[in-house]
């Protein structure tokens, strides 16, 4: 069935078995694997759309929307660019090397272990297997245990479209995780909480397995006055939606915090709880917009967040909370001290700090002093500001106007940097990522010059020197015996 | 001088954990204070070492001699005439390495522009090795600097007379608050290797590379490795034989004198074909060093007593030793080994299971010559695979079938010379890229930096929702124009 035993060790025989056949290198292959991917998509989309309610309460456009939808244009992405991908690329090759011919050809790098996260569970997971299966490996995905719906979907649905000797689930919790980092995968794909990544980058070192670790951090949005009624009301359903509209918060990319001016900040108070008023309205727990929290743990974890001392003074919006639903009302906080927790680890959840600053370019040194997020959130037309958010600090990504949709781009890297992790996918980064790129340079026997070759003496040394230096009239000269030094 | 302040030096300062820390301290303010990151200061930094380079090339090379034996030919090809190339490349691609790269938006985000924007790391360390100990430090330290990173150089303490050459040259021509040389051992590599850095680019052995990413893994700090295996040479019976067998010979024992990471390890030919090509390379062999190759000063010496012992080890099993049909001739006082041919030594012998880096050069006969590449793929992925044929087919046959870091045909090592090509390993040969642009790139952070108006909007991403909105949101993800046409009319 879908999910395996316990026996590890022969699933990944298995797979490196049929990836040493060769079977995975076939373009053919990667493309009926990506078109099953497509197939899974349409097919179970009402399956996908339950797990991803009963495990997060997320309504079905946002499923699609964040999801389902984000796969299939993944996944058709690929199959569009995939000849391109695969093919070799010429290297120019100097004179020194001449005559030679040099390519840059992209290989895959056997069997990799994908271990995704609990809150976009599907997109965390299918999104890396198109890469992985792109650049021509096999695979096993270990899902999170925290979405177990999902994982179950993933399971079952992975086992009837894809090809089981190559792509494999294994379900499970920490102690499935860490029996799986015991063996020798060629690759690792972590994307999760830095205490795990750490756990996963210490036992990828015993057998120098390469990592790719997509983390998260305290993601920053730096807002602006807002002066336009237009700019008010798109601004505001786009951090709105940046901060709440996706798995309540529950994102790596999703707006941490704001950081604001002094004197707008009252302003800006209003137009964030008439917004959320619009987005959510009246009962936001009953509009089905919001997703929930996954769990009681993170339940609690938020709780405490708000109920530190002055957190809680600082509460100007919601704050309420329904446990049995695991639903946390919308919350936006003014001024919490710098030193609680809310505002040093990242939130993960559907409270918004929003810090006051003197001048909106105080953020950059505020940004700069903290380690660096996935991403960092501009919402403002000041050119001049935008220049110095994006030359003066550093993050995954920074995106100007809008929040998370730079996900959506496969053009565009996403990874992050320090903190928030390293290596990057999407588009054909991902191809990249799970790929070996192997340098080739051939040669010809035509041309082969004496003085390359012992015993040395003076003469050769000479030559040498002008060759290298691209001298071609001194070494004739020299060659002639009509000069004697380079 | 500022690092002169951290040179191991037993009667003074003892670079300890405290040392390393404050160490750190210093370099993370330059960065901060935003000085790394111009042009300016990298293409001045970039200068100076040229000029470095130039001025000096004597005592490179003495100190060259000096821990390896290395003949000044080797010094200047290998190392110097090296060094100077990648600088100048990297003067004269800095402003378009630098520059951001505009990239295409999709429809489902119109209308917005984006690019990607390469910036410094912050502080990296490189650790590197003994064996090219110029080449090797300063290499990845040009893409350190190209990228605008500060930097802390740990020369390896095997090659001491470089070690202490590079911080005293360092020290003269580089900006000290940015970039520094830690000398040192075990202790003051731990020392470094317990702080937070930016990134850490490793040079040298498997075991160690293990080490380094196990600390690295501490503080999430990603790495390169350029380690190294047994780079395997295949040779065909189709070959120009005197071109290959000189190749071979200057590839394997004019390089280091076999220390290298991407050497011939061993070569594999046909059972028909070895004697042929034996004869040559031996032939070869004799032109270039002599009859006393022991003694041949074209050749450097083995680097240590360590390595002189773990290599005469290699050819203590009984079972290889009586298969020795070249060389084999030791002297010990002067750490010197004689290139050395061993034919057909056992497949479960040391020889034929770790990498030699030395003058030993098994030959193992295989009876068609595709069982060569089986062979090859049965072991873990070297650093560099080498082929040398006419036949077209077995040069594809190789390229596609055989994993390595690079692959070279009819030619040995060439490929690092190729600065448009990435140079590491895979699998157990590393992890990681450098030379030209990819040094660069190894140690930038490539930021997508996506810009978005406020004009057009998409009312479909935003609760409340609806079914209405979840269509138009498939027709915008598909990118279909007709579909998103049909969407808001209502009419899908």
């Amino acid at each position: 069935m879908g999910a395996v035993g316990g026996d590890f060790e022969g699933d990944l025989k298995e797979l490196r078995e049929t990836f040493n056949s060769g079977k995975t290198r076939e373009a053919s292959w990667r493309r009926s694997q990506l078109h099953g991917i497509l197939s899974l998509l349409k097919e179970r989309e009402s399956d996908i759309f339950k797990a991803l309610n009963q495990d997060l309460g997320k309504h079905h456009v946002e499923a699609y929307r964040d999801e389902i939808g984000t796969v299939a244009k993944s996944a058709n992405y690929a199959l569009g660019n995939l000849k391109k991908w695969m093919g070799s690329k010429r290297a120019k090759v100097p004179l020194v090397a001449f005559p030679s011919r040099g390519k840059l050809v992209p290989e895959p790098l056997g069997v990799v272990l994908i271990i995704s996260s609990w809150n976009f569970p599907f997109g965390l997971s299918l999104g890396q297997i198109i890469g992985a299966i792109a650049a021509g490996n096999a695979v096993i995905l270990k899902p999170s245990e925290l979405a177990p719906t999902c994982s179950s979907v993933l399971a079952n649905t992975i086992y009837n479209y894809l090809d089981n000797s190559a792509i494999k689930v294994v379900e499970g919790g920490s102690s499935v995780g860490e029996k799986l980092l015991q063996l020798k995968f060629d690759k690792i794909f972590f994307t999760g909480g830095p205490r795990v990544g750490q756990i996963v980058t210490t036992a990828a070192a015993k057998n120098l397995t390469p990592v790719t670790l997509e983390l998260g951090g305290k993601c920053p949005a730096v807002v602006d006055c807002i002066s336009s009624s237009w700019d008010e009301k798109i601004a505001m359903k786009r951090i709105i939606w940046g901060k709440f509209g996706a798995c309540a918060g529950q994102v790596c990319i999703g707006i941490d915090y704001i950081l604001t001016q002094k004197k707008f900040a009252p302003t800006l108070v209003e137009f964030l709880k008439k917004y959320i008023k619009k987005s959510f309205g009246d009962n936001p727990m009953g509009s089905n917009s919001i997703a929930k929290i996954v769990n009681k743990k993170h339940f609690s974890r938020l709780k405490d967040l708000l109920n530190e001392p002055d957190v809680k003074t600082s509460i100007v919006y919601g704050g309420s909370s329904n446990e049995e639903n695991l639903f946390i009302e919308p919350t936006i906080l003014l001024d919490p001290p710098l030193d609680t927790t809310i505002m040093t680890e990242e939130i993960f959840g559907p409270l918004l700090p929003i810090i006051t600053l003197e001048t909106i370019e105080d953020s950059i040194e505020f940004i700069r002093s903290r380690p660096k997020p996935l991403a960092i959130y501009g919402f403002t037309n000041n050119e001049k500001l935008q220049k110095r958010m994006i030359c003066e600090t550093s993050s995954g990504s920074i995106t100007f106007n809008d929040a998370i949709t730079q996900y959506l781009i496969d053009t565009m890297p996403f990874g992050g940097v320090g903190g928030s992790g390293y290596g990057r996918y999407h588009g054909k980064f991902s191809f990249e990522e799970f790929s070996h790129l192997k340098a080739v340079l051939v040669r010809g026997y035509i041309i082969d010059f004496g003085f390359k070759y012992p015993p040395w003496n003076d003469k050769k040394l000479q030559l040498l020197k002008s060759g290298l230096q691209y001298n071609y009239i001194t070494l004739v000269l020299i060659k002639l015996g009509l000069k004697s030094k380079a | 001088m500022a690092s002169e302040d951290v040179k191991n030096s037993p009667a003074t300062v003892v670079f300890d954990t405290e040392a390393a820390n404050s160490l750190l301290k210093e370099l993370r303010s330059t960065v901060i204070a935003g000085k790394t990151k111009s042009y300016e200061w990298r293409a001045s930094q970039l200068k100076s070492l040229l000029k470095m380079v130039e001025d000096r090339d004597k005592e490179i090379c003495d100190a060259l001699f000096s821990d390896l034996s290395k003949p000044e030919m080797e010094a200047f090809i290998h190392e110097i005439a090296m060094i100077k190339a990648s600088c100048k490349l990297a003067l004269k691609k800095l402003k378009d390495w630098m520059k951001p790269e505009k990239v295409k938006t999709t429809l489902g985000t119109f209308p917005s522009s984006a690019e990607i924007v390469p910036e410094p790391l912050g502080v990296v360390l490189i650790i590197s090795a003994w064996n090219y100990p110029f080449l090797l430090s300063v290499d990845p330290v040009i893409g350190a600097i190209a990228a605008g990173n500060a930097v802390v150089l740990k020369p390896s303490e095997i090659a001491p007379a470089m070690s202490s050459l590079l911080a005293k040259l360092f020290g003269e021509y580089l900006d000290n608050s940015a970039i520094k040389v830690v000398e040192g051992a075990v202790p003051e590599t731990s020392a470094l290797l317990e702080q937070k850095w930016d990134k850490i680019f490793y040079t040298g052995n498997g075991r160690v590379g293990r080490v380094i990413m196990a600390a690295a893994a501490k503080h999430l700090t990603p790495v390169v490795l350029e380690l190294g295996g047994k780079s395997p040479v295949l040779v065909d019976s189709d070959i120009d034989l005197t071109v290959t067998a000189k190749r071979i010979v200057s590839g394997k024992w004019g390089c280091n004198n076999g220390q290298a990471c991407v050497a011939p390890d061993y070569i594999i030919t046909t059972k028909n074909y070895a004697p042929v090509l034996i004869d040559s390379i031996r032939h070869q062999l004799v032109k270039f060093y002599g009859e006393d190759a022991l003694n041949s000063l074209d050749l450097s010496r083995v680097v240590s007593s360590n390595h002189f012992a773990r290599l005469t080890k290699l050819l203590d099993d009984d079972r290889v030793s009586g298969k020795i049909i070249h060389g084999g001739q030791t002297d010990m006082s002067s750490l010197k080994i004689a290139p050395t041919i061993v034919l057909d030594a056992p497949e479960d012998s040391l020889i034929m299971n770790e990498e030699i880096f030395g003058p030993l050069l098994p030959i193992i006969t295989v009876d068609k010559i595709e069982d060569g590449i089986n062979f090859i793929n049965s072991r873990p992925n070297p650093l560099a695979a080498y082929l040398f044929t006419n036949k077209k087919q077995l040069k594809e046959e190789f390229v596609s079938n055989v994993s390595a870091g690079g692959v070279l045909i009819n030619d040995i090592s060439l490929h690092l010379m190729v600065d448009t090509l990435p140079f590491g390993g895979v699998g157990d040969s590393g992890m990681g890229a450098y030379h030209g642009k990819f040094s660069f790139d190894a140690f930038s952070h490539k930021k997508a930096v996506l810009h978005r108006s406020f004009f057009g909007d998409a009312p479909a991403r935003y609760p409340p929702y609806t079914p209405g909105k979840l269509r138009l949101l498939k027709a915008l993800l598909d990118g279909s124009i007709l579909g998103i046409i049909r969407a808001l009319f209502g009419w899908s």
